[in-house]
C-alpha cells in the first residue's frame, strides 16, 4: 500500500530513489524543506545546488547544466515556478527545448493558511501552453512516484505539480492501474456519464462516483494526471461511451484540466460538459480542506455536476 | 600579444563588422551598434582563445559562449561563419522565414551554445554551465557577453551574486559598455555605472578595458585565468556602432536601419580599414 502523504513528500522521497544517475541536477531557491528536495540533498550532495531566494536565477543555471547534457531539475512553489518565472521556463526551457524540469510544489488552494499570494490557481494554463513542455498533475504518493521515474527517463522541458496536504494513496488499489506519460488512467467504469480528474480531485472524483451510484448513476472515472501531451483516445472514448464529461481539478476553471479536456471534445466528439475548479477568483487563506470546501472543489459538486451533464445529454 | 598576432585579431574584427554589415544589409534588418561594439571581443575570443572546434561543434568540454545580449546576434553569426561552423553563404538567409539565423541567437545553429533574446538571462545560463564544467572536472572556461543596458535587469546580479558565492572562476563575463541602449544614453535612462566595483562588491574580479584594443582584452582574459576562486569581469569601454563614422554613438542605430547613403559609407570605411589591416 502507498503511503497516505503529500505528493510533495512522495516527490522528495521518489527523487532521492531514482536519482542515482550521476547527468541528474537538482537546485533549489532556499525551499529544500518545502519542496523535499532536502532528502535528494542528503543522498547526494555533490549534485544539489542551493541558489537561494532567486528563481530567474535557478531557472537558467538549471538551463545552463541542460546545455551541456545533464538533467536539470528547479524547484520552487507553483506559484513562483509557474508564474514568477514564466519568461525564464518559456525563453530559456521550451524554446530550446532542454531537459530542464521544473517541479512546484504548495500548488492549488490547498496551500491554506499561506493565502491568495502563495495560491497557484493557474499554473496548469500557463505551462501547458508553452510547445515542447509536457505537464504532469499526479494524485497520491504512488503515482507521484511513477511519475518522478517516468519524467526522468524522458528527454526535454516537464512541469509536474505538486501539493501540500497528505492524500490518501488510491491509485495503487485499482487492478491494472499503470503510469504512462500522456496516457489517462481509467480507475472505475461507468455508462451514464464521465468523471475526468487530476491531482487531489481524483480523490474526491472517487467519492463522487459512490455518491452517483447510490443514486442508481453510473459513473466513469478517469485520472488524467497528464495534462499535456493531452490523451485524445481515452477522452474520445469516454465521451462516445458515457455521452457526458465533468472534470475536476484544483486550479481554475479556464485554461487548465478543464479546457485542455473541451479542446478534446470540442473537436471530436461534442458532448454536454460540466466543469467542476475555482470560478475564476482567487483564494484566501483557510484551512486546506476548508478551502476546497469553500471553492466546491468537492465530491458533492463533482456528483451534483455529473447529474447536470447528464440532464443536458 | 606580439604585432603580427595583433594585426591579425585586428583584421578579423573588421572582417566580423564587415560581414555583419553585409549581413544586416541583405536582411533589411537587424541591429548594428550593439554587434560592431563587440567586435574585437568575439574577435579574441573566437580566433585567439578559445576552445572550439567547426569540425565538432558539440564536443563536451569545449569552451562556451552565451551572448545574453541575443539581438547582436548578427556579430555571433558573422564570427561564426568567419570561423568555419557553416558556409558564409548561409548569412544570406539571416531572418528569413526558412532560415536558422533568426533575428536573436539560437541554440540549433551550429557554433552557438544557448538562445538569448530575452535580457537579463544569459550570465545565469553561462553560470550553469560554468558550474556543470567543475562538477564534472572538464576544465573548460564559459564567457557570457552583457550589453550594459543589460545589466540594468535584476537577474543579472542574482547570477553574479551566485557566481561570486560558488566561487566559479572558470565564468568569464564581458560588460559591452557602450554607454547607450534602446531609449537614449544610459546615464539618462537608467545608469548601472561603476558596473566594475557593483561586480566586485560580489565577490568577483574586475576589470576594465578598451574594448577595442585586441591586446587589452586579450591580458584581460590572461588575468581572468590566473584567477583560481573568483569569476571575472571584464568591463568592456566601446562605441556603439564603432568602426563606421556615422553609426558611431548613434542611440538610432541601435536597431535602426541606415539609408543607402549611409550603407555606401559604410562599406566604403570598411573596406578602407581592412585594406589598412592587410597590408
Amino acid at each position: 500500500m502507498g503511503e497516505n502523504i503529500s505528493t510533495r513528500v512522495a516527490y522528495g522521497k521518489a527523487l532521492a530513489k531514482y536519482g542515482e544517475n550521476e547527468n541528474i541536477y537538482v537546485f533549489d531557491a532556499d525551499l529544500k524543506k518545502c519542496t523535499m528536495t532536502e532528502y535528494f540533498e542528503e543522498r547526494f550532495p555533490e549534485r544539489f545546488f542551493n541558489i537561494g531566494i532567486a528563481e530567474a536565477n535557478m531557472v537558467d543555471i538549471g538551463a545552463g547544466f541542460a546545455t551541456c547534457g545533464a538533467t536539470a531539475l528547479v524547484h520552487t512553489f507553483a506559484i513562483f515556478a509557474a508564474g514568477r518565472v514564466y519568461d525564464q521556463v518559456r525563453n530559456s526551457v521550451c524554446y530550446p527545448n532542454l531537459n530542464v524540469k521544473v517541479v512546484g510544489s504548495h500548488a492549488g488552494l490547498t496551500v491554506g493558511e499561506d493565502g491568495a499570494t502563495h495560491q497557484a490557481l493557474e499554473d496548469i494554463s500557463l505551462m501547458r501552453t508553452l510547445p515542447n513542455m509536457t505537464v504532469i498533475v499526479p494524485c497520491d504518493s504512488y503515482e507521484t512516484e511513477m511519475a518522478v521515474k517516468a519524467m526522468l527517463e524522458q528527454k526535454g522541458p516537464c512541469y509536474l505539480r505538486t501539493g501540500r496536504p497528505n492524500l490518501e494513496c488510491v491509485t495503487d488499489t485499482f487492478d491494472g492501474y499503470h503510469f504512462e506519460i500522456g496516457k489517462g488512467a481509467q480507475l472505475v467504469d461507468g455508462s451514464d456519464v464521465t468523471i475526468i480528474a487530476c491531482g487531489l480531485m481524483v480523490q474526491e472524483a472517487l467519492k463522487a462516483v459512490d455518491l452517483l451510484k447510490a443514486e442508481g448513476i453510473s459513473a466513469r472515472m478517469i485520472d488524467l494526471h497528464t495534462i499535456k501531451p493531452i490523451d485524445r483516445e481515452i477522452i474520445v472514448k469516454a465521451a462516445k461511451e458515457t455521452g457526458a464529461i465533468v472534470t475536476a481539478e484544483e486550479h481554475n476553471v479556464y485554461g487548465g484540466l478543464g479546457s485542455a479536456v473541451a479542446e478534446v471534445v470540442v473537436k471530436e466528439c461534442l458532448v454536454p460538459m460540466e466543469f467542476v475548479g475555482v470560478e475564476d477568483t482567487f483564494g484566501h487563506s483557510g484551512a486546506p480542506f476548508d478551502l476546497l470546501k469553500h471553492f466546491g472543489l468537492t465530491a458533492e459538486n463533482i456528483a451534483l455536476k455529473a447529474k447536470k451533464a447528464i440532464a443536458r445529454k | 600579444m606580439d604585432a603580427k598576432k595583433q594585426n591579425e585579431l585586428c583584421r578579423q574584427a573588421c572582417m566580423i563588422r564587415k560581414v555583419l554589415l553585409e549581413t544586416i544589409h541583405n536582411a533589411g534588418s537587424g541591429h548594428i551598434g550593439g554587434s560592431m561594439s563587440i567586435a574585437e571581443i568575439l574577435s579574441v575570443l573566437y580566433f585567439n582563445r578559445m576552445n572550439v572546434d567547426p569540425k565538432d561543434p558539440d564536443k563536451i568540454d569545449r569552451d562556451r559562449l552565451v551572448l545574453s545580449k541575443g539581438h547582436c546576434s548578427p556579430a555571433m553569426y558573422a564570427t561564426l561563419a568567419l570561423k568555419g561552423f557553416f558556409p558564409m553563404e548561409h548569412l544570406k538567409t539571416f531572418r528569413k522565414i526558412d532560415s536558422d539565423l533568426s533575428g536573436h541567437v539560437e541554440i540549433h545553429v551550429p557554433g552557438v551554445d544557448m538562445s538569448a533574446g530575452s535580457l537579463g538571462q544569459g550570465l545565469s545560463v553561462a553560470l550553469g554551465m560554468a558550474m556543470f564544467a567543475k562538477a564534472k572536472g572538464y576544465g573548460n572556461n564559459v564567457y557570457a557577453i552583457m550589453g550594459d543596458g543589460e545589466i540594468q535587469e535584476g537577474q543579472i546580479w542574482e547570477a553574479a551574486m551566485a557566481a561570486g558565492f560558488y566561487h566559479v572562476n572558470n565564468l568569464i563575463a564581458f560588460v559591452d559598455n557602450n554607454g547607450l541602449q534602446l531609449d537614449g544614453r544610459l546615464s539618462e535612462v537608467m545608469d548601472p555605472n561603476p558596473i566594475d566595483e557593483k561586480f566586485r562588491a560580489f565577490g568577483w574580479n574586475a576589470v576594465v578595458v578598451d574594448g577595442h584594443d585586441v591586446a587589452a582584452i586579450d591580458d584581460a582574459l590572461e588575468q581572468a585565468y590566473q584567477c583560481k576562486d573568483k569569476p571575472t569581469a571584464i568591463v568592456c569601454r566601446t562605441i556603439k556602432g564603432k568602426g563606421v563614422s556615422v553609426f558611431e554613438d548613434q542611440v538610432r542605430f541601435h536597431g535602426g536601419q541606415p539609408t543607402d547613403e549611409e550603407w555606401k559609407t559604410a562599406f566604403a570605411e570598411i573596406e578602407a580599414q581592412l585594406a589598412k589591416w592587410e597590408a
